[in-house]
């Protein structure tokens, strides 16, 4: 019990996907502008995560590692993430309209986020057993949300600001995030982790 | 031939410049802040990038007239991941430290948005040796962004430049620690934008 929490603490802070691991960058930066789509965003990620990284522990524990054909991961990986995301697309679209409704143009971009993909890559370097990595995914989706939240705060209120013309839009966006990944610098040491 | 020869040299051209994937399109940028804490695991990832783009490109292409518009996205995918397991394994066996530096960045190449973005909108309507230049040109314009990061950041935060001082005792023995962490990265890239914003905007004046 105590080690599934440590491992969440660790996915969710001291190891923050986006501003201590890098990734995700892309969406991090391109659905921050306002805090309802950073919202729609990581919901969809959440929602997204949880069922691939349990399909991808399953087809690399039951089938490629008795099979000998763990070489293949990638490619295994990448298209099987491709295949659920658009499955779950045309699922929502016919059996939760409401649901796909708020979140439908978020879920196409999973395909290739790679926070998605990191994780799995992730949870087979660390052995994980099932109970582990979903607990990890958890901490890991909670984590981007977070970071999701305190950007798209922040470009709120950095938009009306006097920038100069230079550092508009991307680069005034990656310093902020510079000056948050310094505070959650702080979580380093936490329980030991 | 001449006029062959400047279309081939444009197509390399715009890639390291106008075309600049992580400056101007600002995309790949998760590898491009992750393994830049030091000059040689960044010029690692940045050939690691360049094969993986040169071979999917040339592949793509050569296949292109054989390929169903519908199903080109998954073969995109079969094409493009061969190559980075190639590349991971046989890094893996040849230089296992720069392996174990790049770590999961190297199988992410898999869905990096520019050798996807490539593989889209030019190898599947050029010809091979078009897209040979084309992925060269993005590959080494990548290449660059990266080992300029990845030695900025080793200059300023260790004092070092892949492994030899160049600031002196007293600077290396006190450096400014927090550019080769997380937040350095972030740092350096948002002023090499901005800087790559103010050329650009000098040059319109």
């Amino acid at each position: 019990m105590q080690s599934l929490f440590l491992i969440f603490i660790s996915a969710f802070l001291v190891n923050n996907i986006v501003l201590m691991r890098f990734l995700g960058l892309c969406p991090w930066l391109g659905t921050s502008n306002s805090l309802g789509s950073a919202i729609g965003m990581s919901v969809a990620v959440i929602f997204v995560m949880l069922l691939s990284s349990s399909v991808t522990w399953i087809i690399y524990n039951f089938l490629l590692l008795p099979m000998g054909l763990v070489y293949l991961r990638t490619m295994v990986f990448v298209l099987v993430i491709g295949a659920l995301v658009q499955f779950i697309d045309l699922f929502l679209k016919k059996n939760r309209p409401a649901l796909y409704k708020s979140l439908g143009i978020y879920i196409p971009l999973m395909a290739t986020n790679c926070i998605i993909l990191g994780a799995a890559f992730l949870i087979i370097d660390y052995n994980y057993n099932f109970i582990q990595s979903i607990v990890f995914t958890l901490g890991v989706s909670l984590g981007f949300m977070l970071a999701m939240i305190m950007l798209s705060s922040v470009r709120e209120r950095i938009d009306t600001a006097d920038i100069p013309p230079s550092l508009r839009g991307a680069p005034i966006a990656f310093i902020t995030a510079s000056l948050m990944s310094l505070a959650f610098l702080g979580f380093s040491g936490l329980f030991g982790l | 031939m001449i006029a062959r020869r400047i279309n081939v040299w444009k197509h390399f051209s715009d890639g390291v410049t106008t075309n600049n994937p992580v400056l101007v399109l600002m995309l790949g940028l998760c590898s491009v802040i992750a393994v830049s804490t030091n000059a040689l695991s960044a010029l690692g990832m940045g050939i690691a990038f360049t094969f993986v783009m040169v071979c999917s490109n040339v592949l793509i292409s050569v296949v292109r007239n054989v390929t169903p518009d519908t199903i080109r996205i998954p073969v995109f995918i079969i094409i493009i991941s061969t190559f980075v397991t190639i590349t991971d394994y046989v890094l893996q066996a040849f230089m296992p430290v720069i392996h174990s530096q790049l770590g999961i960045f190297l199988p992410l190449i898999a869905i990096n948005c520019i050798v996807f973005g490539r593989a889209e909108s030019f190898a599947s309507k050029n010809k091979p040796v078009a897209s040979l230049f084309d992925g060269l040109g993005i590959g080494i314009g990548f290449t660059i962004v990266i080992f300029l990061m990845g030695a900025i950041r080793e200059i300023l935060g260790n004092g070092t430049i892949c492994g030899k001082m160049v600031l002196g005792k007293a600077f290396a023995a006190s450096p400014i620690a927090f550019m080769i962490l997380p937040p350095g990265g972030f740092l350096v890239i948002a002023f090499l934008i901005g800087m790559k914003n103010w050329l650009s905007n000098k040059g319109e004046k």
